[in-house]
């Protein structure tokens, strides 16, 4: 797997909505798909395109400033219902590399790390603050420090973010998940012989 | 558990690994780049239920008739990877072809104490029989297929206790309506749930799947309940549950697995059973609810900016009226089924309160059984009957109108009562808008064309 960069810049697209469900982040109707690619042109499919199916002027993804955007500032509980990785696929195949709320779904976190895709939780002080900050300023850098756990605003204010060292250690060397369980397949071997 | 190395996460065993069609695909891909093989096909098994029709011209194959060219493609995979990797397929002509968690409790695949997974956030349902079962993510697909192995932290425990009785008309879907409620969508997060008391206790296996099914909704990976007499009862007998000797040594180790009495929870909350009403959503989580008395909320009366915008967002989605009462407002489609409300138990009683009644024309009703077994039930109880009599149709098994993924779906601006467990944007059909409810509650609406209060009938 490709690694994560120790940090990276970018402007922030915002999403205010709290509790934004895996079927806003890309509907069922797209998960009829067999492979990975392509998603991210169904990313939020029903908020992003009108009636007729052409893009909705209006909705912040539509905006030329934020067609390179890497980063989404999205409201609580972002990620919540269905497994569907679809979400983090489409997510990232726009070109999102984090995503900053004050919490995420279980299940939605766990894909998300696994796609390279960060979950970064902020307090929600620092949140409302990025929220004023970034809504409608798409010139405006967010730095996200892997390494250092940092999220660095525009202007310096910075606040601390937690990640378990383990998903922290796949990302910033490109080790995934899967490779690791394949090193344990003796022990898991002997697990099976024992039980 | 195989083990946890230092900072790192524990490495779980899966003891069942469930698939679809959906979820799966990309996994084996991944699989076949890799090199890699099933390291436990006797442990995976398969079914066809998100992306199949409900249609049939008489015969299982017929179903594919209506199948959209990507559905197909879906399934025809499915059935390919099922066929190369040597994993057991309840496949389109299988009389047991259902909804996933339907048939794993139905063919005894699910047992106390054991770990199952499926790429499928609903797996929380088997969590009803002692075992800790979560949804999954389709790259975690491809590490238990690989490895039957998945990486996990340990989650912490919330006690749900309910205490009492649940009354005439209330049913197990409003009380796990009235919890996410309580407790909201994110209140599960991290943590499994484990319900305890007498109102729960007393559930059969079809109510306690319905309660842990949706604890995904609360934002818990799992729910369970301990086994019991009823657990082990519903499980003798069925096709892929312990037998003879083995049976008995299953027992003395179920018995076993209950927690303690004094039992330390992370967290815990108290429900009395007895003062629940039925439940119906208003909005586009969940969490927003009400009995079916109730009112619409005033965003007015709510405190905190992201709350009020998420309720005025949903009222604008769902084109309702802060304060309109619930009751009385035109429905255009009921749909009966899925893994939360598609069992014999839920069609018993939709089927009870529609029984000599007409759903008014302009209303349309959708009943799909959960799996084959299910549909052959009810048909032998003369159920179908019931509901086409009543004008309804009666479908063939799969998640059909749950997710919208095979053509059964509500038209934008639509209101639809229905006992699945998602009222999302969009969730039965673009623009279209989902009120979650009871079976019974559903039954009341399709006689009515209106939400109605099931008590009225009672």
């Amino acid at each position: 797997m490709e690694r994560f960069p120790e940090k990276f810049a970018s402007n922030v697209a915002v999403l205010p909505a709290g509790n934004i469900d895996t079927d806003q982040i890309i509907p069922a109707r797209f998960l009829k798909a067999t492979d990975k690619v392509g998603l991210g042109g169904n990313l939020f499919a029903d908020w992003r395109y009108l009636e007729d199916g052409s893009p909705d002027p209006k909705f912040v993804l539509n905006r030329p400033e934020y067609r390179t955007a890497q980063i989404l500032l999205a409201g609580d509980n972002f990620g919540s219902g269905s497994s569907r990785e679809h979400a983090p696929w489409a997510l990232v195949g726009f070109g999102f590399k984090a995503v900053i709320s004050t919490s995420f779904a279980d299940i939605f976190r766990g894909n998300a790390l696994k796609n390279r895709l960060l979950p970064v939780v902020v307090t929600r002080g620092f949140h409302a603050f990025l929220n004023e900050q970034y809504l409608n300023s798409p010139r405006k850098q967010l730095e996200i420090d892997l390494t250092r756990q940092k999220v660095v605003a525009s202007g310096g204010r910075s606040e601390e973010f937690h990640i378990d060292p383990f998903s922290k250690t796949c990302l910033l060397t490109g080790v995934d998940e899967l490779g690791y369980l394949l090193n344990l397949q003796d022990r898991i071997a002997l697990f099976e012989r024992a039980n | 558990m195989v083990c946890q190395d230092s900072g790192a996460p524990a490495v779980l065993y899966v003891d069942l690994h469930l698939l679809h069609e959906v979820t799966s695909p990309q996994a084996f891909t991944e699989l076949r780049s890799r090199g890699l093989t099933v390291r436990r096909p006797d442990r995976s098994f398969a079914t066809i239920d998100h992306s199949l029709p409900t249609l049939s011209n008489g015969t299982p194959e017929s179903r594919l008739q209506f199948a959209d060219e990507l559905s197909l493609r879906q399934i025809r995979k499915m059935e390919e990877n099922c066929r190369e990797y040597g994993i057991s397929l309840v496949g389109i002509d299988s009389p047991e072809q259902g909804i996933i968690h339907v048939i794993g409790p139905e063919l005894g695949l699910t047992q106390p104490g054991s770990t199952i997974v499926c790429g499928d956030s609903h797996t929380a349902t088997h969590g009803a029989f002692g075992a800790l079962a979560f949804g999954i993510g389709t790259s975690e697909v491809g590490h238990v297929l690989a490895t039957q192995c998945l990486l996990q932290m340990e989650p912490k425990t919330f006690q749900i206790r309910v205490d009492g009785r649940l009354e005439k008309g209330v049913s197990a879907k409003d009380l796990i309506l009235a919890l996410i409620n309580q407790i909201g969508v994110g209140g599960g997060t991290g943590f499994v749930l484990e319900y305890t008391g007498e109102a729960v206790g007393s559930m059969s296996m079809d109510e306690r799947m319905t309660v842990c099914n949706m604890s995904i909704e609360a934002g818990a990976r799992a729910g369970m309940i301990a086994p019991d007499e009823t657990t082990f009862d519903y499980l003798a007998g069925r096709k892929f549950a312990p037998s003879g000797a083995d049976w008995e040594k299953s027992l003395a180790r179920w018995r076993g697995l209950p927690a303690d009495e004094n039992a330390v929870y992370d967290r815990s909350i108290t429900l009395n059973a007895a003062l629940l009403e039925p439940m119906i959503t208003f909005g586009t989580n969940p969490g927003m609810a009400v009995s079916v008395t109730g009112q619409v909320p005033d965003p007015a009366n709510v405190d905190g900016l992201e709350e009020r915008a998420a309720l005025e967002r949903s009222l604008a989605y769902m084109g309702l009226t802060p304060g309109a009462v619930m009751a009385g407002h035109p429905v255009d489609v009921v749909f009966i089924g899925s893994c939360t409300n598609g069992r014999l138990s839920d069609l018993r009683q939709a089927s009870s309160l529609i029984k000599g009644r007409r759903i008014p024309a302009g209303v349309r009703v959708l009943v799909v059984p959960g799996s084959g077994q299910v549909k052959r039930q009810a048909e032998a109880e003369g159920l179908h009957r019931i509901f086409v009599e009543a004008g309804a149709e009666w479908r063939e098994p799969g998640c059909s109108m749950c997710i919208a993924m095979n053509g059964d779906q509500i038209e934008p601006g639509q209101f639809a009562v229905s006992t699945t467990n998602r009222n999302f944007e969009g969730r039965q059909g673009k623009g279209g808008r989902t009120f979650l409810a009871s079976p019974l509650t559903a039954a009341a609406a399709a006689v009515t064309g209106r939400v109605t209060d099931p008590r009225e009938f009672m």
